[in-house]
């Protein structure tokens, strides 16, 4: 898995989810593939060819082979996590599209409110895990509304831009045929704001899988980030890069899904 | 009431004046609309076409003035007039066949799948119902929008430049497409045009507006047989009338440049 190709497309993708992907040749998928063989069957044979040992850097294989025969001992920790995640997205979304929704229709309130948010998704939320832990315990509660608060105001600021979006004519046009205000929210406005919306629950998601992994590293006991300090401090490194990769699908997985809603969704604006 | 009765006037607009803030955009202005004719409204940019249209269709209330449809003041959009805007302003999240459809939407009401089909039918656009907005030329967006316009069958029109956007010959069809569809549905078309050429070929009457403030300068009658033939549109009267008219257009420009130093 070369990191430039991901990267790069990533940040693409983030300008329009549905183009992602869009023209990739067979010829193509082959050379892509042919360079993550290449990138992890090389990374194996120096690894192997200079003895490095495993608790410094385990070579793909161990880690592969250390994920299979300790599987069931980190699914429940993933499940910890996919709770956490889901849970704190689904409060941190909600609110943030609502919150959105609502302020757009009124100018005055959202410049009020603006350097809030401004501050909000520009701080660490982990930096308040401590605290939030010194308030909840050490269960699911702090992390939970750690994540929502990470969610929250990334999918609050994209999709407030959607729905910004206004254009004056297609509003008149519903005007025309004596739509009412609810109407040319959800036929016009919302429809007009969901590729924005679907790139504001993109990096919500994503965020949230960070925060989550972060506040389990702090939180400790149970999850995929707790797993990570606990494996490194044991310095079962193998099981260690297993759980990285464990969250690096995670992560690929959200992009998947969003980039498949908006090629559903929002393929018309290309 | 009166002309609502006697059926002499579709549309009157009465000393209509708009202002936005200080900037008065129209003043004064007022016109009649006869049943079953087309009437164009020409003037140089910025003069308040688009604010006169609007008003008409009851989406942007005048500071004072009426507008009278069969001689009942319209303060809000009515079902009875259609409304095409100067770009197509087809929805791009919808195909095209839910683009005509979405007016229905709006005020649940079942269309008329059989009218629907035949308007698609006569301006060349069956079988492109699946068709988003993106894959079609403008021409095509701009037929589309024509058809919803008039899928609610209203008994007025109102097109805003309709065809500003589209190349010479896109635009001579579409004009011809325009008058097709008067001759079947004789519906009232308030027209809004930069050309002069296209509102000869079209109209019963041509308005001319002044500009800052937009007031009536003239209406000229367009006395002239459908469908509108080569040979009418090259005929010395039509080209009498254009020249005419340009001179009045651009006299008003430059009378309002030499003010203006
Ligand atoms: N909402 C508005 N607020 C302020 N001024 C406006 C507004 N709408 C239009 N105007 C002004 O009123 C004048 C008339 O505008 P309008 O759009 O009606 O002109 P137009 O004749 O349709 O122009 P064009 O031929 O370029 O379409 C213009 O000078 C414009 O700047
Ligand atoms: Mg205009």
């Amino acid at each position: 898995m070369s990191e430039d190709v991901v990267g790069g497309k990533v940040g693409k993708g983030l300008q329009s989810l549905s183009t992602f992907g869009a023209g990739t040749s067979r010829l193509e998928f082959l050379a892509i593939l042919a360079t993550a063989v290449i990138v992890i069957g090389g990374l194996e044979l120096v690894l192997r060819w200079f003895a490095v040992p495993h608790y410094i850097m385990p070579p793909p294989s161990a880690i592969v082979a250390a994920l299979v025969t300790d599987f069931p001992l980190i699914l429940p920790h993933l499940g910890h996590t996919l709770v956490v995640l889901l849970s704190g997205f689904a409060i941190g979304a909600g609110f943030g599209l609502v919150l959105a929704a609502v302020i757009t229709q009124f100018p005055f309130a959202e410049k009020i409110i603006a350097p809030y948010i401004l501050i909000l998704v520009t701080t660490p939320m982990l930096a308040l895990v401590p605290l939030l832990i010194l308030w909840f315990g050490f269960g699911y509660e702090p992390r939970i509304i750690a994540v929502a608060l990470a969610t929250g105001p990334m999918v609050m600021i994209n999709s407030a831009t959607g729905f910004r979006r206004v254009d004056a004519n297609k509003i008149a046009l519903a005007r025309s045929y004596g739509a009412s205000t609810l109407q040319i929210f959800w036929k016009v406005r919302a429809p007009m704001a969901l590729p924005m919306i679907l790139v504001g629950l993109m990096i919500g998601a994503i965020f949230g899988l960070l925060t989550a992994v972060g506040a389990e590293m702090v939180g400790g006991g149970f999850g995929l980030g707790n797993r990570l300090t606990t494996y490194s401090s044991m310095i079962r490194m193998p099981q260690f890069f297993g759980v990285v990769l464990i969250l690096s699908l995670l992560g690929i997985l959200i992009y998947v899904i969003f980039f498949l809603i908006g090629k559903k969704w929002a393929s018309w604006e290309t | 009431m009166a002309e609502g009765v006697s059926g002499e006037t579709k549309l009157a607009v009465r000393a209509a004046t708009k202002r936005y803030g200080e900037f008065v955009a129209l003043e004064g202005c007022s016109l009649e609309v006869r049943p079953e004719t087309i009437v164009s409204i020409v003037g140089p940019s910025g003069c308040g076409k688009t604010t006169l249209l609007w008003a008409m269709s009851g989406l942007n209330p005048l500071t004072s003035g009426e507008v009278l449809l069969d001689g009942t003041p319209i303060t809000r959009p009515r079902p009875e007039v259609g409304l095409v805007f100067q770009e197509a302003n087809l929805l791009p999240w919808r195909n095209l066949i839910d683009n005509i459809l979405f007016p229905f939407e709006i005020k649940g009401q079942a269309p008329d799948r059989a009218w629907i089909d035949h308007l698609l039918e006569r301006v060349s656009l069956k079988g492109f119902e699946q068709s988003f907005p993106n894959a079609l030329s403008g021409g095509m967006q701009q037929r589309a929008a024509i058809v919803r316009a008039l899928a609610l069958q209203p008994s007025v029109l109102l097109m805003d430049e309709p065809f500003g956007a589209l190349d010479a010959f896109t635009r001579e069809e579409m004009n011809q497409l325009v008058e097709e569809i008067w001759l079947e549905t004789r519906t009232t078309i308030v027209f809004i045009t930069h050309s002069i050429e296209e509102a000869l070929f079209l109209s019963d009457q041509v308005v001319v507006l002044t500009p800052r403030p937009g007031r009536v300068l003239n209406v000229h009658d367009v006395p002239f047989g459908r469908p509108r033939t080569m040979e009418i549109m090259a005929s010395k009267a039509v080209f009498d009338l254009t020249n005419r008219i340009k001179a009045e257009i651009y006299g008003q420009q430059i009378a309002g440049r030499a003010a203006a130093e």
